[in-house]
């Protein structure tokens, strides 16, 4: 074990697996010197600025030519900076990267990992703190990755690199400082559609995925002051979404609480309660609950953006209304 | 037949050699047959011409009687640009073609009867019955795609080139888009990324004057595909595409180049579509004067009337071949099977397929 970043956690990640194989190589806008957010610092000097390649700001050629680079053998990491600017992508990444391989018949396969930083992130705005990740799920073809710690994000990054699907990786920009253990070796990956148990409970679920985690584990310890024992489930992966584990803790609790960044509105958390729904009606001892951000831009001013961030205390409060209820 | 210009294309570079070569205007091979006439090249090319215009008018009567389903847009007229373009690839050369793709799909070396099948979404399709037409895609002859979207397969080509680089592979990716794809980012991006990275690409605008039913030169700023290529700094050659020995002249030259490592080339080549856009377009936005005018044109009547100068017999025989060979084709297509319906489900991914989870 060794406490790493989140940012040197996937970094670690990329060096291993970019000496494991030689098919592996990442591009992007300022790569080169270490990537917007350092989290490629380094790895220029190890492998040349052929593998860690810098890329002119051109998202649609960066994703497009990751799509053919990837059908003629090679493994890209491809860096689109912040997930917004993976919009001007989406053609790439959606109806080519997601598609070739089912349109041409299994003649092909896409492995490529689409880096996309999500999240709020110090006044960055409207264009440069979304969580689009549902939108991603929505479509087939493409895994949905959005690691909460350290070690998630090492393991998730091996597996997403090592995997033979276009995988969207989303990083949340608010917890590249994080420090946390991470597990040595080079064969240590986290497989996808596992989610993880942050924390045993019984009265109630709370299911989230990426920074929100964090404040529901807060909240859950908080809430154990109250004598409430919540059960607390990090997703790790969208799709595919450990929906085994979810409908088994919820039959457990009779209570579920969808805690998100995202928009709440059509935003991955419909999916879950939904599901929930649908197959545990009979076993709820009160209706499902989603938490995530109005239907609003997110804004520059401190106190218009804390509007749209779902906090500790309202994870607390709505986990204390389910269970009170 | 294209095993037979394989051969040719595979012979050592000769300089000055008998194909027109340096002819590069667009009157080259038009005039009196030149006295270096390759009479065995030019007979395979309109022999490939052939069987690319008889494929699509199988591929219209099939749109006829409902065995095609989807859109398909017919290359009638262009014939030129896929079989003097492909003619100087080898088989290991990667090409990306667009949805007016079954003439570079055929002359890069793919089956007609897979194409037909998927053009009918039967099994044993190229991709399965899963693309059709407008996604007809032959990896084994290194054609990766046609694409429903215009200008998509610009950035694919640069990425496919960017691995050939990467692998220090000695192929080359030939990228077809039409005059219609200019106008889209792709296109600056696209290029602008193959000659930063120095990439083995040769981009060819197949420019038929038509962004989808919409006069191109209407919609479009500036000197057009050519000149927005030299801004870039690429090698540009414009050349009249319904010429098969110019085409063939410039690509080989472009193509060469490219191969020897000097960085992606630009070739734009003017033709005609001389059907509607789609095979249910009746085209009513040209005047039928035009239409008419432009048959004389016609690629393979061109390479006819140089053939028959040089004393070549027994022109027929490659249209009756080609008719007889995909009206074949369109009898074996016709008897297949439909794909099992499980096949829906195939195919989609690995992680989180949906054989296992689709809800």
């Amino acid at each position: 074990m060794a406490v790493l970043s989140y940012a040197e956690a996937s970094r670690t990640a990329i060096a291993e697996e970019m000496r494991r194989d030689a098919a592996v190589w990442a591009v992007g806008e300022d790569l080169g010197r270490g990537g917007v957010f350092g989290q490629y610092k380094g790895l220029v000097e190890e492998f040349g600025p052929e593998r860690i390649s810098d890329a002119p700001i051109s998202e649609a050629c960066i994703m497009g030519a990751a799509v053919g680079a990837a059908m003629m053998g090679t493994r890209p990491i491809v860096e689109m900076r912040f997930s917004d600017f993976a919009l001007c992508a989406v053609d790439e990444l959606v109806n080519q990267a997601a598609k070739a391989r089912y349109m041409f018949g299994g003649q092909t396969r896409v492995p490529m990992v689409v880096r996309e930083p999500i999240g709020m992130w110090r006044s960055s705005a409207a264009q440069h703190s979304q969580s689009l990740e549902a939108w991603y799920a929505h479509i087939p073809g493409l895994v949905v990755v959005c690691p909460s710690t350290p070690a998630d994000n090492k393991g998730l990054m091996k597996a997403a690199i090592r995997c033979d699907d276009p995988v969207v990786y989303m990083e949340h920009k608010n917890l590249w400082a994080l420090d946390g253990e991470v597990p040595d070796g080079d064969d240590v990956l986290v497989p996808f559609g596992e989610a993880r148990l942050v924390r045993e409970g019984r009265d109630l679920t709370i299911v989230s995925w990426s920074a929100q985690v964090h404040a529901c584990t807060t909240a859950a310890e908080a809430l154990a002051r109250n004598d409430i024992d919540a059960e607390v489930l990090d997703l790790r992966t969208l799709w595919p979404w450990d929906k085994a584990r979810v409908l088994a803790s919820v039959q457990r609790t009779g209570r579920l609480l969808v805690v998100q960044e995202a928009v709440s509105v059509a935003g991955f958390g419909a999916e879950i309660a939904a599901t929930v729904a649908e197959h545990l009606h009979k076993a709820l001892k009160a209706p499902v609950k989603r938490l995530g951000a109005p239907r609003i831009p997110i804004s520059y001013a401190p106190p218009l953006e804390d509007t749209v961030r779902v906090t500790e205390a309202m994870v607390a409060a709505a986990a204390q209304a389910l269970v009170r209820s | 037949m294209s095993a037979e210009i394989r051969r040719q294309t595979s012979r050592p570079k000769r300089p000055g050699g008998p194909v027109a070569s340096g002819k590069r205007s667009a009157d080259s091979g038009r005039s009196a047959p030149a006295r270096n006439l390759d009479v065995a090249r030019l007979s395979a090319h309109h022999r490939l011409m052939w069987r690319i215009r008889a494929f699509e008018q199988q591929a219209l009567q099939a749109l006829a009687d409902k065995l095609v389903l989807g859109a398909i847009h017919p290359s009638i007229g262009q014939e030129a640009v896929a079989a003097g373009v492909c003619s100087n690839l080898e088989r290991e050369d990667i090409l990306l073609s667009t949805h007016r793709g079954h003439g570079h799909t055929l002359a890069k070396g793919a089956d007609p009867l897979a194409m037909m099948r998927e053009l009918f979404g039967r099994e044993g399709g190229n991709c399965g019955g899963k693309g059709g037409s407008m996604h007809i895609a032959d990896f084994g002859v290194g054609m990766l795609g046609a694409n429903g979207v215009v200008g998509a397969n610009i950035v694919i080509a640069a990425g496919a080139a960017h691995a050939i680089k990467l692998k220090r592979e000695p192929n080359v990716v030939c990228c077809i888009f039409g005059d219609g794809a200019i106008n889209r980012g792709p296109f600056l991006e696209g290029l602008n990324w193959a000659k930063v990275f120095g990439l083995p690409v040769l981009f060819v605008c197949e420019d038929n004057g038509f962004a989808a039913t919409t006069r191109t030169k209407a919609m479009t700023a500036g000197e057009g595909p050519s000149a927005r290529a030299r801004s870039m700094g690429l090698p540009a050659v414009e050349i009249d595409g319904n010429d098969v020995l110019a085409v063939d002249a410039a690509a080989r030259e472009m193509i060469e180049a490219v191969r020897e490592g000097g960085g992606p080339r630009f070739l734009h080549v003017h033709t005609y579509r001389l059907t509607g856009h789609t095979g249910a377009d009746p085209a009513t936005y040209r005047p039928q004067e035009e239409v008419e005018e432009r048959w004389r044109d016609d690629p393979i009547g061109q390479a006819e009337a140089l053939l028959q100068a040089a004393g070549v017999e027994a022109l027929d025989a490659a249209r009756e071949d080609a008719l007889a060979e995909m009206k074949q084709v369109y009898d074996v297509a016709r008897d297949t099977p439909f794909p099992p319906v499980a096949q829906a489900y195939a195919d989609v991914q690995d992680v989180g397929d949906p054989r296992r989870e689709a809800f």
